[in-house]
């Protein structure tokens, strides 16, 4: 078990994983993302307030999900890596960030776009789109202290802890921002309590959300593998790998 | 190493040989920089009574090597033990003996030699008077400029002052990145006679130099190799 | 704080290092006054474009002051903490900072402490005075530097954490807002919201003990947090 767990750690390991794996989660991501827009743009009824608009939903709720997600998950990549030195980790974190940021964007620009039929209007400062425009910043200063140390040892550790930080802000930073301005709608999906949607409502939900989390394992699973090439430039089987002597 | 097993019966045990207690020892230490070893496989090992030169042409990595000696930098492969007990662990400890003098004088232009020296020796959890600060400075030549800002003196008073802080705090293995840098023949003359008497007082010293080094005691050479080998692991 | 160590002819005492740490950083504003001044002259010049800009009504003025107040002490806060570790980082001091067999999260709480006492507190005191000229209510004033002085302790201690990781970037003073002001969030909406209550006629005392539990939770893990930080910015 053990074992397995260190091999998977090496980079060498997690590539030969991710070669076999990404399709899979590719076809995986496609698949369902493909089923959960035509069951909800198609299939699934119109909201009794707020007609076809809401089914922007099906964009809107994935991404913010995932913007999310990934943060935490760079965190926790972050946290590894300053602890118990695994460079995977950081290689990882590396590739999720700039999807995280775009998540975070599609979520506030879909976010802006179902406001205009709800709120009239395409900026709002409602709660959870402010604390997404927050994070959005979080990212861009993990990117960007990122981007300034430039391969200097120090820019993975330094960005790490800056994640870090963050993830143990994000909830305070939500909370005031949730005070700042109370008038929000309930979360509208939940995975503990039962939704208070239909399920023919929330089903393609669930299966556009999956598609999403699937679709973040593989662009994951990519990245890191192209980063891993990147940084391991230089050693023997990445070149025997790339046929470029030995 | 017989000793080491003992040591680790706790602080109280009494030691047998007085030398090891500054025992530093580096296995396999190996360093890689962009691609590039400056250094592999190293094994060296400095006790009480050590002086051991570091050579090397510029960019071979004697500064590297110092700064993963004095714990302050991670990024090596290898094994270093204080006393036995891998340096991570017992890094306070380790800290408490040593004083490092790097290429940078770590001096505050603004404040005058004694308030640089009185930081100096509060950073080290050290009592220090007026007095014990007026004879470090007498010792390395500085009488008359105590009280000047330090950004008014020159390059080689500077040094000076920083290495006042070999007579003050009172550490028994020192590490110096080029300590002998802007010294004149008379700062260098006093440099060397402070090594030779700590290393006779049982303190051990790591340094790098360019200067051709004149102590009364037995120098120990490590040269670092000019060219580094491409990483091919 | 004293406690036994391994070595006990040294016997290294972290208090006499702080003290020691805080006497030199009082030292060197005494002969920088410019490092405390320059934050308060742009506090000052701050509040005076916003009337200029927006519009000398009082009433608008007195609706903005609280949001006004804060943004501008918070640009203020972040303009100084730039410097923190900087000039250390730069002479070598830092590098001794982290050589001590001191606890370095001590000796950072010792130097946000002195950073807050030259900036925060200074800036706490001097915004009644810019709140005159934002035609704040005068009833609110002790809360404003109650609430500003609680409020800017967070922010340095926050701040430390930033201007630890943006040492090695060569032009740091651009990138640590965007690193920084995301996270001045929380303590932007209770310190206003401490204000406007105050002005509304309603309770401050509840943004006040947010404030303060916000200051105790970065006490507690803020200097952890920047001490990794120049680790790291210092040696990789």
């Amino acid at each position: 078990m053990w074992a397995y767990l260190h091999k998977l750690a090496s980079p060498q390991g997690f590539y030969a994983l991710s070669v076999r794996l990404s399709p899979w989660c590719w076809g995986l991501a496609l698949t369902l993302m493909v089923v959960g827009t035509i069951w909800g743009l198609g299939f699934a009824p119109a909201d009794y307030q707020q007609g076809n608009s809401f089914r922007i939903i099906y964009v809107h709720v994935p991404a913010a999900l995932l913007a999310q997600s990934i943060y935490v998950t760079m965190a926790v990549a972050g946290l590894v890596f300053l602890v118990w030195r695994i460079k995977l980790a950081d290689m990882a974190a590396t590739a999720m960030a700039p999807l995280g940021a775009a998540m975070t964007f599609l979520a506030l620009f879909s976010g802006a776009v179902w406001g205009v039929p709800t709120w009239g209007t395409w900026w709002q400062w409602d709660a959870r789109l402010t604390s997404m425009l927050l994070l959005l910043f979080l990212y861009f200063g993990v990117l960007a202290l990122r981007g300034a140390l430039g391969g200097r040892q120090s820019a993975a550790r330094a960005a790490s802890v800056l994640t870090l930080v963050g993830v143990i802000n994000i909830p305070i930073i939500q909370y005031s921002v949730e005070w700042w301005y109370t008038l929000h709608q309930p979360a509208t999906f939940s995975v503990t309590s039962r939704p208070a949607m239909p399920s023919d409502m929330w089903l393609p939900l669930l299966v556009m959300v999956l598609g999403f989390y699937c679709l973040f394992l593989a662009v994951t699973l990519t990245r890191t593998r192209h980063e891993i090439l990147r940084r391991e430039a230089s050693r023997r089987w990445v070149r025997a790998l790339t046929g470029e002597g030995s | 190493m017989r000793t080491i097993c003992v040591y680790r019966a706790g602080p109280d045990v009494s030691f047998p040989e007085p030398d090891l207690s500054l025992h530093l020892q580096a296995r396999k230490l190996a360093c890689e920089r962009d691609g590039r070893w400056l250094f592999g496989a190293l094994d060296l090992e400095i006790q009480g009574g050590d002086i051991l030169r570091v050579e090397g042409a510029n960019g071979s990595g004697k500064t590297t090597l110092l700064k993963i000696l004095s714990a302050q930098s991670l990024d090596y492969q290898g094994t270093l033990l204080w006393r036995g007990e891998p340096l991570r662990r017992v890094r306070r400890d380790f800290l408490s003996h040593l004083l490092y003098i790097g290429h940078a004088s770590a001096l505050k232009p603004a404040l005058s030699a004694l308030e640089n020296l009185a930081w100096h020796a509060a950073l080290a959890g050290q009592p220090s008077g007026d007095a014990e600060r007026l004879a470090a400075l007498s010792r390395l030549g500085l009488s008359g400029f105590e009280d000047l800002p330090v950004g008014q003196l020159s390059a080689g008073q500077q040094r000076r002052i920083a290495l006042a802080r070999l007579v003050l705090v009172r550490r028994r293995l020192w590490m110096l990145d080029e300590p002998f840098s802007a010294l004149d023949r008379d700062g260098i003359q006093v440099l060397e006679a402070l090594l030779s008497s700590h290393v006779r007082q049982g303190g051990s010293v790591v340094l790098t130099t360019h200067q051709p080094l004149h102590v009364e005691v037995p120098v120990r050479r490590l040269r670092l190799g000019e060219e580094g080998m491409d990483v091919t692991t | 704080m004293s406690r036994p160590e391994r070595d006990g002819a040294a016997g290294p005492t972290p208090a006499r290092a702080l003290r020691g740490m805080m006497r030199r950083d009082l030292l060197l504003l005494s002969r920088h006054p410019g490092a405390w001044l320059n934050p308060l002259a742009f506090f000052a010049l701050v509040i005076t474009l916003f009337p200029i800009g927006i519009s000398p009504s009082a009433s608008l003025l007195s609706d903005l002051a609280p949001g006004l107040l804060w943004v501008a002490a918070l640009l203020a806060t972040l303009l100084s903490l730039d410097g923190l570790f900087r000039d250390d980082a730069e002479d070598g001091s830092l590098e001794q900072l982290l050589l001590s067999p001191q606890p370095l999260p001590l000796l950072i709480l010792g130097r946000v402490a002195i950073h807050w006492a030259s900036t925060g507190l200074p800036l706490a005191l001097m915004a009644p005075l810019l709140g005159v000229m934002l035609s704040l209510p005068a009833e609110s004033y002790l809360l404003l530097m109650v609430a500003l002085a609680l409020g800017s302790a967070t922010l340095g201690l926050i701040g430390a954490i930033g201007a630890a990781l943006t040492i090695g970037v060569a032009r740091g003073g651009i990138i640590l807002p965007l690193l920084v002001l995301p996270l001045y969030v929380p303590v932007l909406i209770f310190g206003s919201g401490a204000l406007q209550a105050a002005i509304g006629g309603g309770n401050a005392a509840p943004h006040l003990a947010v404030l303060g539990a916000l200051l105790a939770l970065a006490l507690m893990l803020a200097p952890w947090a920047t001490a990794a930080a120049l680790r790291i910015s210092l040696n990789g």
